[in-house]
């Protein structure tokens, strides 16, 4: 039987050429999520704004979305998202987080409820989040992915010569903030999920970076007068036929959720996916040339340390 | 490599099995997984998966107590404790009489010896009651202070009123417990979160709108008299009607409690049919209601819920019999609510919902649709592509993907751990994740082998060389789960279990397993041609 090859055999492509050209396009995508982060910003859910969110399916028929979004407004309740998904009959409602402390946010839904009945929608989701709750979920979301990122460099500072974390501490952090543009550029809901998206991802980029950089330092013991471009081409070419293999499967199984894990999770679904896409790229265009600046070779000719680490 | 105990494959495939078995009570309907179980010994960890809420539909409530009432509720008991003991030493106080403010309660006595009558009092007042578990005599619950002019200031400690809220929620999750129990909800889960905060969740339930109702409501329930005309305003209180707007003046001497009641039942008014809820005191709480009945005849009296007159009836003759009802122009649902908090007790402190996550049965039930959907159609391409990129090699690798997706569950179980929405994600991304360790032996494998080792060799070293780099790359996801578990909370938690788990699995499946039907198939075939 032949076997499928996604990734041609003895493929030698020079990588580090590209570096003159992917440098300024992922500082150009990185200033743009910047950008779009400080001009736009993320499109809070409910759990790190605060309010409510209610999932209405019709009982027969269409959802009149008109109808609803005319009614939630008479309610003076601040302005009140309505928005159809998926199938016909299914809307949600997303309701602004209401002055008054959390006694006020379980008043506005009685209202709406009130005023929608029960005989037209059922109502298949509520949630509500007072003003603390949420206050407290951004306190832990951000101290996660905080938490992550020192627990990633006390890991690299371990594992690797200064030379590699930094790479790879850059590789993560460009993952990282292309995740946040792709989330501002994109305003998909950004909730508590989304955060387990981003540690997934920088657990995700590290992974790569780690197959690629580990091999780099095989590479280094073995061809100690190999100009180290050439170096990084050859190890990076060797590692190929796994990223590319890795990357794949993992990016068919995201795909099956994006498609069918519901909506539910879609944004988080979407968000690993790109997230995947771009851990790969970094570690390749990104973690690995960084080397070449910071003159790893002074390294290969003392590979004394190297060799204790590997195998 | 090729050798592989015997002992090693045993245990193994003694592993997978019992992996297998721990997840078949899961995959059982409801009737014949309870038959099963009843059939096998006890010790046997025979359980199904515990879904999330979001998954099997019901309701999160976070509730907290509202600490500023707690201290309120302080406040005022120090300011009747004062001036009880005010009254029993028959100590006058001076202008403006016993002011309360924030957490200070404060009055002014002239007279020397009048003053220290009383704070001999309120030091005896001050120490709480009962020792802590060392022995050692707690701090006195508020601190007594004496200005110059015969101002005596007494504060509330932050202790007192934080131990309050601690007691308060210990009472609450009682008192919700049975409120929910009352419901008929099966398996509901209570229990404290941090300091002031009490976690409700209820699977499976079709009427939050009315747990939301019943969970939120103080309940407590007074029998006071309704103020004649020409009142000291003084022992008087305006509270408003629930069926009629305006205020009624209701003396602030409570008749009888809600505590005094013995049970509560949902009923019909004999000639009216309207719903009421008939009660019934204890001893003590009829005897109390007798009496004072019996000495107001013709006067009408209040019952107050929470600050509110439900009805205020006249009293027609004296009520000896020691039960009554309450009628208030209710549906039958609210009295039937009512007979509910009636009987499950009031809260000690008012509890406010800071948090709700409601999820219908129906989308529930989508979401696990869509979740098995996802996870077969993942499964499905990435053991198609495994298999059409390696070949035999590549049936190995779905094979251990099928035993590490078996033992992920198998671990839910065994840890009784909550599956949940994002949780079918995680285990979905693992299916993803988890043939890369494959991926990276095999394709250490044929490297190795185009640089000219032998089979055996080469087989040998992909899975040696391979090993570092997946425990290293593995490490890093490891490291991403355990933070989200400690910090996510609910669905959030059910991913990283699912990660977690994921990672831990595929060490064991993907290198482990995938080497041993390697080993087995290489002595098995003898192949001269590496099939990768």
């Amino acid at each position: 039987m032949k076997l499928l090859r996604l990734a041609p055999e003895h493929t030698n492509f020079g990588f580090m050429r590209f570096r003159r050209v992917s440098y300024p396009f992922s500082a150009f995508l990185s200033i743009i999520s910047v950008a779009t982060f400080l001009l736009i910003g993320m499109n809070f859910g409910i759990d790190f704004a605060g309010g409510t969110l209610m999932e209405l399916r019709a009982k027969s028929g269409k959802a009149d979305i008109a109808a609803l979004r005319a009614s939630a407004d008479r309610l003076g309740l601040g302005e009140v998202e309505v928005q159809g998904f998926g199938n016909e009959s299914d809307v949600t409602l997303r309701l602004r987080l209401q002055p008054g402390g959390d006694v006020a946010q379980r008043a506005a839904v009685q209202k709406v409820q009130e005023a929608l009945g029960t005989e037209t929608y059922d109502y298949r989701r509520v949630e509500v989040v007072g003003p603390r709750v949420s206050g407290e979920l951004v306190q832990s979301g951000t101290l996660g992915v905080v938490l992550s990122i020192v627990a990633v460099l006390t890991y690299l500072w371990f594992r690797f010569e200064w030379q590699f974390a930094v790479g790879a501490v850059i590789g993560t952090m460009h993952d990282l903030l292309l995740t946040v543009g792709f989330f501002c550029v994109t305003q998909l809901e950004f909730n508590t999920t989304s955060i387990a998206a981003i540690l997934t991802i920088v657990g995700y980029s590290l992974n790569e970076t780690v197959v690629v950089l580990d091999r780099i330092r095989e590479m280094m013991k073995k061809y100690k007068r190999m100009p180290i471009s050439d170096m990084i081409d050859l190890s990076i070419n060797a590692v190929l036929p796994r990223t590319i293999m890795t990357a794949t499967t993992v990016f068919l199984a995201l795909l099956a959720l994006v498609f069918f894990g519901g909506h539910v999770i879609r944004s988080f679904s979407l968000a690993m996916m790109w997230g995947i896409f771009v851990s790969t790229y970094s570690s390749i265009f990104i973690c690995s040339p960084i080397l070449i600046y910071l003159g790893v070779r002074n390294l290969a000719a003392e590979s004394g340390k190297a060799d204790s680490s590997v195998d | 490599m090729l050798r592989f105990s015997s002992w090693k494959v045993t245990s193994i495939l003694l592993m997978s099995l019992l992996a297998v078995l721990l997840v078949v009570p899961s995959m059982l309907g409801e009737t014949s997984f309870k038959s099963i179980k009843a059939a096998l010994p006890k010790w046997l960890p025979v359980e199904q998966i515990v879904l999330g809420l979001d998954l099997q539909g019901g309701a999160h409530l976070m509730l907290e107590v509202d600490a500023a009432d707690v201290l309120r509720t302080q406040v005022a008991n120090l300011r009747d404790d004062v001036r009880r003991i005010l009254r029993e030493e028959n100590v006058r106080t001076l202008s403006g009489g016993i002011g309360a403010q924030g957490r200070t309660v404060q009055f002014r006595v002239t007279d020397a010896n009048d003053r220290a009558k009383a704070l001999t009092k309120l030091r005896l007042q001050s120490q709480p009651s009962g020792m802590s578990a060392l022995g050692v005599a707690s701090p006195p619950t508020f601190d007594i202070a004496e200005a110059t002019d015969g101002m005596v200031r007494l504060t509330l400690s932050e202790q007192a009123t934080q131990d309050k809220v601690r007691r308060a929620v210990d009472q609450s999750i009682e008192v919700l417990r049975r409120r929910v129990d009352a419901l008929g909800t099966t398996e509901p889960n209570i229990q404290r979160q941090g300091v002031d905060r009490v976690l409700v969740q209820v699977p499976g339930l079709q009427d939050t709108k009315r747990l939301i109702e019943i969970l939120g409501t103080t309940a407590k329930l007074e029998f006071r008299l309704v103020a004649d005309t020409g009142f000291n305003p003084a022992d008087v209180e305006m509270l408003p009607q629930t069926d009629q707007p305006g205020v009624l003046p209701i003396e602030k001497q409570v008749m009888v409690q809600g505590e005094d009641l013995t049970d509560a039942q949902p009923g019909f008014d004999q000639r009216t049919s309207e719903p009421v809820v008939n009660f019934r005191f204890n001893i003590k709480g009829g005897q109390q209601f007798g009496a004072v009945t019996s000495a107001n005849v013709g006067k009408p009296f209040a019952i107050v819920l929470d600050g509110k007159v439900i009805s205020a009836p006249r009293i027609l003759g004296p009520i000896t019999g020691g039960s009554g009802q309450i009628s208030g122009r209710f549906t039958v649902e609210q009295a039937s609510n009512l007979a509910i908090l009636l009987r499950a007790g009031a809260l000690p402190a008012k509890l406010t919902i800071v948090e709700e996550r409601t999820v219908g049965p129906g989308l529930g039930q989508d979401s696990i649709d869509a979740g098995k959907l996802a996870a077969y159609v993942a499964a499905g391409l990435v053991v198609l592509y495994m298999l059409i990129t390696y070949g035999v090699f590549g049936v190995f690798a779905d094979l251990a993907l099928l035993i590490h997706v078996v033992m992920i569950f198998a671990s839910i179980v065994l840890l009784q751990a909550t599956l949940t929405l994002p949780g079918i994600a995680g285990i979905i991304f693992t299916i993803g994740m988890a043939v890369d360790s494959n991926v990276l032996i095999y394709e250490r494998i044929r490297e190795e082998h185009k640089l000219g080792r032998s089979i055996v060799s080469s087989l040998d070293a992909g899975f040696n060389r391979a090993f570092a780099t997946i425990v290293d790359s593995n490490a890093t996801m490891m490291v991403a789960a355990i933070i989200l578990y400690f910090l996510g909370s609910g669905p959030v938690r059910g991913f990283a279990v699912s990660l977690g788990l994921g990672i831990l699995t595929t060490i064991i499946t993907a290198v482990t397993m995938t080497r041993m039907m390697i080993s087995l198939w290489y002595r098995w075939a003898r192949p001269t041609r590496l099939p990768i």
